[in-house]
């Protein structure tokens, strides 16, 4: 039998071995799509050339010349480069979605948890706000909830005060607090405190699965991340004086100054990218608590868990197995509605990436970096998620 | 299956390497097609504005019927694109549109780097501040640390961002890609300062609700020549573009109208002769016809005409000549003659 297959192989010609077959149409696929990307990005740069438009991407280092009304963690003036604008717009982008995924998660969260509530008003409200958050378009509600933080505010010289914050249609000034050298003691008794949380867990685990005693270690890890910081604060105050200080604002000429603010335009798109994905957020938590056999809970309760305790140990980690790949979704989407900001001046990636599109003409380049850095970020949140989910995975075992 | 992928890519690969730089013959294009694509403003008084029914109005729309004039001697054969400031140089380089006539500067940049060309001006424009009368400010001199509304994309973010530079004052830019997105914000409070080319604040303050309730600073921070824009690299298009303000400029200056253009076949003056197309086939060298300014002034009017139809002092614009008088009567309005 196996020489008589063997036989037959051998008889094969060439062109007609599947092997052989396959390898050769797909190197000429790879060729062919390599050549068509080639042509295609050559005769990009040859219309560029014969219709004179400027390409390539020195533009990055000549001085962009436009403000932009929020900078975080750079110095940027309208003397940097395009390149520094572009990567502040950047970093808008990211403190945004990242503050935004927070916020949706937890009220996401919430409003799943409600939904399953044995509380007919509690469940139909959390439907409601379900159906009507996800049902009405994003750029709507961004601009809704802009004229929201804006119209009711006054101007200001009639500033609400709320506690030394300040709050007008400008934005809310609050103290920025400043830091003196003494304040690393502080830091570091946090990172000690998260350190030996980290040990004391992994002790406790070990515990209970030798002794089955548990040890309550909520209530220890409490106790170190802010016990110990806050001690270790009140001695440094003692001894080298208060470690912090504030920078109070102040109303001077037409706005206040100084002190830390927020813009109304980060407002309006945080409460609108976070309500709008909490709403599909919501939908997600609902279904993985509900994809938990039911079987599981009577388990859990009929051993003496309590209703806490079943919903940690048992219904939440096999229910974050559904929850997780839909969620990466969602904070894919929120990642990327963020971009809509342009429409009510919050300086995002987009909105910086188009000025200097606009400024410089160089459009081919803009959208390739804004396609690269989404891509980025996307395939970044994918990994982390993936990561998480391989986690989550293990614990279920 | 592979196969059917294999002969898509080579398809589209052919197809690719197939095209090249769009035919530079707009007025072919445009001759074939029998419409002027014009890019326009999203609503700016007086320069480029729909009514409710959708017709277009505004002295950068007549530019535009001016066009359509020379080519198919009917003004109204012109479709319009309207663009924000962020848009409008991308649509006219990829081919949207045949002509950019949006209030759009005259800068270094757009004429040498984005592969345009401007092809005169058709309003000499500066950049003014706009405040509330209750601020009690009487200059610009006095701005410092306000927030500043404005569109993106535009020379205005950049003038804005140079005169406080030089003046060592701080600011806040709140720049939008809508100009009633602006207006808007402005009238909320979300700015001290609203901040555009005079024509355009004079536009924009009728869309407040209490216009009366603002006013304009002195002081002019730039210079902003407004024009017409065409791609580059296509000469006869160019040249279209930039007689048909020519035309409109010399009949104002030679006193000839849309009301008197007829009458005018009569006269002896030369140069009316030739402006008429009595004399001479400078529309044939255009590449239209002689009645190319006939067509123009009888249907749209000359510069003076739709300057005070659209933004003169009876308008609700209200804007004086100024620098748009012509050379002889104060201004810098200017066309080289027909000849
Ligand atoms: N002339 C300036 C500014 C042009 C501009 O876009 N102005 C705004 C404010 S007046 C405008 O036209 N808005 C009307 C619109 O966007 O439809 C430039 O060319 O950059």
């Amino acid at each position: 039998m196996s020489a008589a297959s063997e036989h037959a192989e051998a008889k094969v010609p060439l062109w007609n071995n599947p092997r052989v077959r396959a390898l050769v149409s797909q190197t000429l696929l790879i060729a062919v799509l390599a050549w068509a990307f080639w042509t295609i990005f050559q005769n990009t740069v040859h219309n560029l050339e014969q219709r004179k438009i400027a390409s390539g991407f020195g533009f990055l280092s000549t001085t962009a010349g436009f403000g932009i009304n929020q900078v975080l963690f750079l110095e940027y003036t309208e003397a940097s480069s395009y390149g520094k604008a572009f990567l502040a717009g950047l970093l808008n982008t990211l403190v945004l979605s990242f503050i935004g995924i927070i916020f949706a998660t937890i009220l996401g969260f919430i409003i799943g948890i409600m939904r399953l509530s044995h509380n007919w008003v509690i469940s139909k409200l959390a439907a409601g706000y379900v159906e009507f958050f996800r049902n009405i378009p994003l750029l709507l509600q961004i601009f809704v909830w802009y004229n929201v933080v804006l119209k009711p505010l006054p101007g200001p010289r009639q500033s609400l005060e709320v506690a030394g914050v300040f709050i007008n249609n400008r934005g809310v000034y609050s103290p920025k607090p400043l830091f003196t050298d003494a304040w690393w003691f502080v830091v570091f008794a946090f990172i000690a405190g998260l350190i030996g949380t980290w040990a004391v867990a992994r002790w406790a685990r070990k515990r209970q699965m030798e002794t089955g005693q548990p040890f309550p270690v909520g209530w220890t890890a409490l106790g170190l991340i802010i016990g110990l910081p806050l001690a270790t604060y009140f001695i440094v105050s003692l001894v080298a004086g208060n470690p912090v200080h504030f920078d109070y604002p102040e109303l001077k000429g037409f706005n206040y100054r100084g002190g830390m603010r927020i813009i109304p335009e980060f407002v309006a798109m945080l409460l609108a990218l976070s309500i709008y994905t909490a709403a599909f957020i919501g939908e997600i938590v609902r279904a993985g608590i509900q994809a938990v056999s039911h079987g599981q809970t009577e388990a859990a309760l009929a051993l003496g868990l309590t209703r806490g305790q079943m919903l940690r140990l048992v219904v939440i980690p096999q229910a974050m197995r559904v929850i997780i790949p839909p969620l990466t979704s969602q904070y894919l989407n929120l990642t990327k509605n963020s971009s809509l900001a342009v429409a009510i001046a919050y300086p995002d990636l987009v909105a910086v990436g188009g000025t200097i599109l606009n400024q410089t003409g160089q459009a081919i380049e803009i959208i390739g970096l804004w396609m690269l850095i989404y891509l980025s970020l996307s395939l970044a949140t994918s990994a982390f998620m993936n990561w998480y989910n391989a986690k989550m995975r293990l614990v279920e075992r | 299956m592979k196969r059917t992928l294999l002969s898509i890519a080579l398809g589209a690969a052919v197809s690719v390497a197939a095209v090249t730089a769009a035919s530079a013959g707009t007025l072919q294009d445009v001759k074939a097609k029998g419409f002027v694509q014009c890019g326009v403003s999203q609503g700016l008084p007086g320069f480029s504005n729909p009514d409710d029914k959708g017709n277009w109005t505004g002295i950068d729309v007549d530019l535009c019927r001016a066009v359509a004039a020379a080519i198919f001697g009917d003004a109204n054969k012109v479709k319009f694109t309207p663009l924000s400031a962020k848009e409008r140089f991308t649509a006219l380089q990829s081919g949207e549109i045949d002509l950019l006539s949006r209030n759009t500067t005259w800068t270094a940049t757009r004429d040498t780097a984005l592969g345009l060309n401007f092809a005169g001006v058709n309003y000499y424009d500066g950049q003014g501040f706009m405040v509330r009368k209750s601020l009690g400010v009487t200059s610009a001199m006095q701005l410092n640390g306000a927030a500043i509304c404005t569109n993106t994309g535009t020379t205005t973010e950049l003038n804005v961002a140079d005169f406080f530079r030089s003046h060592k004052m701080q600011y806040e830019v709140v720049a939008f890609e809508k100009a009633d997105e602006v207006v808007k914000a402005y009238d909320e409070g979300r700015c001290d300062v609203y901040t555009t080319d005079r024509s355009g604040l004079a536009a924009q303050r009728l869309k407040l609700k209490n216009p009366d309730e603002h006013i304009v600073l002195p002081e002019i921070i730039s210079k902003e020549p407004l024009g017409p824009v065409v791609r580059q690299g296509d000469d006869q298009w160019f040249d279209l573009v930039k007689w048909t303000l020519f035309a409109m400029v010399n009949a104002e200056e030679l006193g000839v109208t849309s009301k008197n253009v007829d009458e005018m076949k009569k006269s002896n003056n030369p140069a009316i002769k030739r402006l008429r197309g009595v004399e001479g086939n400078f529309g044939e060298n255009l590449g239209v016809s002689n009645a190319w300014a006939y067509n123009i002034i009888k249907q749209v009017g000359n510069y003076g005409e739709s300057y005070d139809r659209n933004v003169g002092p009876k308008t609700p614009l209200g804007l004086a000549r100024g620098l748009n008088a012509l050379w002889n009567k104060g201004g810098i309005m200017y066309a080289p003659p027909i000849r």
